[in-house]
């Protein structure tokens, strides 16, 4: 919203810089996005001149060499390339040293060589109109050369940006935002344009006009003056400056005031050309299947069943409250004048303007629902310019279709609220004041206040919490205020167990030495394929955006992989040799059973999450792993590097995971494995396809991507028990077994566990032999018992049983002893 | 023939002394120890001669030969170890390394993202003022991200936001902005679901992702946020006040002030953006030689969030969790994790906490 400061100043003059006022209503809830200027950025040098002669050029056949006067001293020659230009005009000249809006700075010079010590101005060129073919001539006489410009014409406008939120419909008109500046200044406030006049309903108008109105629920207001007599013209110039400085392109003076009126009033309006309405009868209902209106802007649209039309016997003129229609716009010709001031329902407003992609400085007001006292005002304010700027005759009357007003509301505002609510007392009579001074109506009851609430405020002040609100806002809130703790009710605050182990999970990994990355939620469509993922699978299945910016971001991840692979692409195409990255995030799925707390994707609330969001971590690792000396090479990361990596992460919780063999579309189908956590599925592990990893650019990557729920859970930290190590020392005893490559290791330490008993308390691969002395598609695995009892020192015979059984098993399942 | 001995003890005693003293290698020194005090020595015969003596000789002999040996076995520790000593310097000597060369390299420690570092700051702060941690969906239904906030449909507040919506499975799709379902535009939804799941007093904060359909320097269409709720008996704007000032000057120093302006959020009344002035010009908006702070813009303050007391109207959907609006009132309050992180580190453009290229991660450990 453009605030002319000049303009505003005509009802509310704060007597202080633009940039003062500016940070006033900034610090009292109206941002002030920035002060700039319309126009030059100063009306310095900017002189009234007199074109005294207009002579030709001798050596170019489009310039003119002018002799001007500006006042003091010898009349000025100035060369002009305008054709208007001619003897005995009134005209705006910038002297040397004047600066134009776009930061040029005049200076004499020789144009084709003569000399020219100024430049008259066109109006595009002070940003006055748009008429950029020729010099802006202005009515003779207005004032003597050498007059400063800016004396008479508004040459330099400052303006203030405002950002209005969406609850202060008041502040789309200029006299709201001159009522604020009032209740934050103290300031005088002129009295509104349109008090001490009333339109009464009906009358001669009705001769001309009708209107029927099909649902009062979608138009609750629809008010319609007549004029004859109107001549259409050119708005004068202060009127033009000021809706240029607002930020609206002049037309004609009709449509000029209904725009002007908008700006001061909030309320926007209307002109038809009355002679282009058959009959003057308007018709306000829903639009029909199929059926379309050329707007304004030329193009044709069609709106849906729920926008609101204004239409004439020939059919839709209009879309209410949005934009007018070509068929029945004022123009040149235009005698006589239909005037229309409506209210809307503003969430169908905001509908109908959505679903047609189409917004207006009309429809940005009506959305937001405007008062249906509005309209009246702006036809008050409306009346009086058409007088006097189109010489327009009034018909008497105004038609006025409404449903009844709105109730008006009154508000207690109790003694002790505002400060139970701000932690600031604010005594009665300043409440008093500052609600007066905001437009409220107050009475005192008792110790509370009574409040009315004005037309302007009706739907955003309703409770009243919302009078503490403008109590508080006008009250220098920000220095008075206190700084206080809420006091204490023994709250404890702490993060839970799972984000505890959370972070520490991810410190481990840190220190593993892997790069913390966050990717995108986002991902493309065509990664399911690239990484082969196919239904059933439930990740090739993915929660899809509606409305994505772009196709590459249009569903959620699924899974963590892509984007670590993206990021490894990017690091090694910018000249890393290696990475080693992690993350910690959410993947996407449409379905599927929650995890235990939030990282499974279980949350407070009553509704359960529309999707299941469960925490994942993925670590991937291409390149050197451990890096060179000159006593060694580097160590490549591969399938066994990166499960180092996975149990320690396990290790560090106080846990373990188990790999077995298992594939996933996207991993190397002899390198991959499933990740158990107390043997249910968790994740994965695995080196990359090579042919899944070249598509992303890359060469060996190993990676795995676990459920951080799941493995959270298996977690014992904090919640240990004591074992006695020292009373009855463990038994450790070895062997080596060779088994057919059939045969994993995990499936050697599950047989040896199961067979050893509850004496057996853990069992480890301390090495792996292939060669020469053992079959090509052997292995010779390396193996640690170790036994131990809680009540009694084991004896070898103790173990002898457990560890026949053992050995069986291992033979039962084709391994043969070592010596 | 026991004076004889004796004399004989006392002889070897000096002999010996004299040849231990004199060795120079452990070697040798343990060949003396054969020679002097082993069991063909002359020492030992003489103490198994003792029960040839007259008995009362016996003590005499036996008594100084006991000594003598006791005297010789001690001369002989004490030299070979200060032997072998000096032996253990000469073969270091000879054992020696380049020390100049580079030592051999461990695996360096990696990096913690500065969107994780600055959230756990902002944990950690807000865990001191006695606040829990929790975490919300990010795939959000309507009614949590904006009707229980207090934006009716078709309600201009829900146009603020630009936000995703999510296809429903299965069936046709629907119009955009129709939909139940979509991407939290803010974490303020968790504050309805915290309030569904547990009574008054409740202080908590949200931290987590948020979406919104703008990308370009200063906006990502997906970004990080911390939310605040603090519900309770007694609970004011000042207290608001009063923590985030708390907050921010553990954030960004202890010199800091706060300002707050008034604003309008649909779920919260008052409402307000609050600013922290600037730690790099300390508020007063110029640098050293009268420039002006590029930081503050010449302004003095940096903004940050949002914040304000619980409009009743929310609570209004949580009133049989316990959530009365005559009987507690509360403050909520938002802001961005990445603006801290820009802030606090420097970092220009948002986009790069997403890009994740590890020479701006591995600046951050
Ligand atoms: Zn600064």
């Amino acid at each position: 919203m453009r605030i002319p400061y000049d303009w505003m100043s005509t009802y509310c003059d704060p007597g202080m810089e633009p940039e003062v006022l500016a940070e006033k209503l900034a610090m009292t809830g109206t941002e002030v996005e920035r002060v700039v200027v319309s126009g030059p950025p100063s009306a310095e040098n900017f002189v009234i001149g007199e074109v005294l002669a207009a002579d030709s050029h001798p050596d170019a056949d489009r310039l003119r060499v002018c002799t001007v006067d500006a006042g003091e001293g010898d009349p000025l020659s100035i060369v002009c390339g305008a054709p208007n230009v001619a003897a005995g005009q009134t005209v705006v000249v910038a002297l040397p040293g004047a600066v134009m809006p776009d930061g040029m700075k005049i200076r004499k010079a020789k144009l084709r060589g003569v000399p020219s010590e100024g430049m008259i101005c066109s109006s595009a060129e002070l940003e006055l109109g748009e008429d950029s073919d020729g010099i802006m001539v202005l009515p003779e006489g207005l004032a003597d050369p050498g007059t400063p410009a800016g004396d008479v014409l508004p040459v330099s406008q400052v303006v203030l940006e405002l950002e209005v939120t969406p609850n202060r419909t008041d502040c789309f008109g200029l006299y709201g935002v001159a009522r604020e500046t009032h209740a934050i200044t103290g300031a005088e406030l002129a009295p509104p344009p349109w008090q001490g006049e009333s339109l009464a309903a009906g009358g001669e108008v009705e001769q001309l006009v009708s209107v029927k109105v099909e649902d009062q629920d979608l138009c609750p207001r629809f008010t319609a003056r007549a004029f004859t007599g109107v001549t259409v013209a050119t708005s004068p110039l202060w009127l033009r400056a000021r809706l240029i400085a607002a930020g609206q392109r002049p037309i004609n003076n009709v449509v000029d005031i209904t725009n002007y009126v908008m700006w001061l009033t909030g309320q926007p309006m209307h002109a038809f050309d009355l002679d282009l309405v058959p009959n003057g009868a308007l018709e306000i209902r829903s639009a029909r299947p199929g059926e379309k209106v050329r707007t304004l802007d030329g193009a044709e649209r069609e709106p849906g069943p729920d926008t609101v039309l204004v239409c004439d016997e020939n059919g839709p003129t209009s879309i209410a409250g949005i934009m007018g229609g070509a068929g029945s716009e004022v123009s040149e010709t235009t005698t006589s004048v239909l005037m229309e001031a409506a209210t809307w329902n503003g969430p169908n407003i905001l509908r109908s303007s959505r679903d047609l992609n189409l917004r207006s400085e009309a429809s940005s007001r009506f959305e937001k629902q405007l008062h249906p006292a509005l309209a009246a005002r702006a036809q008050i304010v409306a009346t009086g310019l058409m007088i006097e700027l189109c010489a327009a005759k009034p018909v008497e009357g105004m038609v006025d279709v409404a449903a009844p007003m709105p109730e008006s509301r009154t508000i207690r505002l109790q003694a002790g609220s505002v400060e139970r609510i701000l932690g600031l007392a604010i005594d009665a009579q300043a409440q008093l004041e500052a609600l007066d001074k905001l437009g409220f109506g107050v009475g005192r009851d008792g110790d509370d206040l009574a409040v009315s609430v004005p037309p302007d405020r009706h739907y955003d002040v309703t409770r009243e919490i919302d009078l503490i609100e403008e109590v508080g806002r006008v009250n220098d809130l920000d220095q008075r205020l206190p700084a206080t703790l809420p006091c204490g009710s023994g709250r404890v605050g702490r993060l839970s167990r799972q984000q505890s182990l959370q972070r520490r999970a991810e410190d481990s990994l840190r220190e593993a030495g892997f790069d913390e990355i966050v990717g995108m939620s986002f991902t493309d469509p065509s990664e399911a394929q690239l990484l082969r993922l196919a239904p059933p699978d439930p990740r090739a299945i993915a929660v899809a955006l509606s409305n994505p910016l772009s196709e590459d971001q249009s569903i959620m991840r699924s899974t963590l992989i892509g984007s670590a692979l993206g990021a490894a692409r990017r690091n090694l195409a910018r000249g890393a040799e290696s990475v080693a990255l992690f993350e910690s995030g959410r993947v996407y799925l449409p379905a599927g059973e929650f995890g235990s707390g939030p990282l499974g994707g279980d949350f407070p609330g009553k509704q359960r999450p529309p999707v299941n969001e469960p925490h994942h971590f993925c670590v991937l690792a291409t390149g050197s792993i451990d890096p060179a000396s000159w006593g060694h090479d580097a160590v490549g990361a591969d399938f066994f590097k990166i499960k180092g990596v996975l149990e320690r992460l396990a290790a560090g919780l106080g846990t373990s995971v188990e790999v077995v063999a298992g594939e996933q579309p996207f991993l190397h189908p002899g390198r991959s494995g499933e990740v158990l956590v107390e043997g249910r599925s968790a994740g994965w592990i695995g080196q990359v396809h090579p042919a899944v990893a070249a598509e992303w650019d890359l060469g060996e990557v190993v990676a795995f991507e676990i459920a951080l729920a799941d493995l959270l859970e298996a977690s014992p930290l904090g919640e240990e028990k004591y074992v006695d190590f020292t009373a009855f020392p463990p038994v450790d005893r070895d062997l080596a077994v060779v088994l057919p490559d059939s045969v994993p290791a995990s499936g050697a330490l599950e047989a040896a566990r199961e067979a050893g008993g509850k004496l057996l308390r853990s069992v480890a691969v301390f090495d792996v032999y292939r060669g020469d002395q053992i079959g090509d598609d052997e292995k010779s695995l390396a193996l640690r018992f170790r036994f131990g009892a809680d009540d009694r020192t084991l004896s070898d015979e103790d173990v002898t049983a457990p560890w026949q059984k053992i050995i069986a098993a291992l033979e039962g399942m084709g391994g043969r002893l070592r010596g | 023939m026991g004076q004889k001995a004796t004399e004989r003890i006392f002889e070897i005693e000096a002999e010996a002394t004299v040849e231990v003293e004199a060795g120079e290698n452990v070697a040798g020194l343990e060949e003396l120890r054969v020679k002097w005090l082993g069991r063909k020595s002359e020492l030992t015969g003489i103490l198994r001669g003792i029960a040839g003596l007259e008995p009362a000789e016996r003590g005499l002999v036996g008594g100084s030969a006991n000594k003598v040996r006791e005297k010789l076995e001690a001369t002989l520790e004490a030299r070979i170890a200060e032997l072998s000593a000096a032996e253990l310097e000469t073969s270091l000597s000879t054992d020696s390394i380049d020390v100049t060369l580079p030592g051999s390299p461990v695996r360096a420690v990696g990096h913690l993202h500065p969107i994780t570092r600055t959230r756990r700051l902002i944990e950690d702060v807000m865990i001191g003022l006695g606040y829990q941690v929790m975490e919300g969906p990010e795939v959000e239904h309507d009614f949590y991200n904006f009707t229980a906030l207090n934006h009716p449909d078709d309600h201009p507040a829900r146009m603020l936001q630009d936000t995703f919506y999510v296809e429903p499975g299965g069936g046709a799709p629907a119009e955009v902005g129709k939909q139940d379902v979509l991407l939290r535009t803010h974490t303020s939804p968790m504050q309805v679901r915290a309030m569904e799941a547990a009574p008054p007093p409740l202080f908590m904060i949200v931290p987590g992702k948020t979406y919104r359909r703008d990308s370009d320097a200063t906006h990502s269409p997906m970004f990080h946020q911390v939310e605040g709720l603090a519900v309770a008996e007694g609970i004011t704007l000042a207290d608001l006040k009063g923590t985030l000032l708390a907050m921010l000057r553990e954030i960004f120093g202890p010199d800091r002030e706060i300002r707050m302006r008034p604003h309008f959020f649909p779920f919260t009344e008052p409402s307000v953006e609050f600013d922290v002035s600037c730690f790099k010009c300390g508020g007063t908006g110029q640098l050293g030689k009268g420039d002006r702070c590029n930081l503050c813009k010449g302004i003095g303050w940096i903004e940050l969030g949002g914040a304000g007391m619980v409009d009743p109207n929310v609570f209004g959907f949580v009133r049989d969790a316990g959530y009365d609006p005559d009987s507690v009132t509360g403050f909520a309050f938002g802001f961005g994790i990445e603006r801290i992180a820009m802030l606090r580190h420097g970092v220009g453009d948002l986009r790069l906490f997403f890009d994740n290229d590890v020479r701006l991660l591995e600046q951050f450990s």
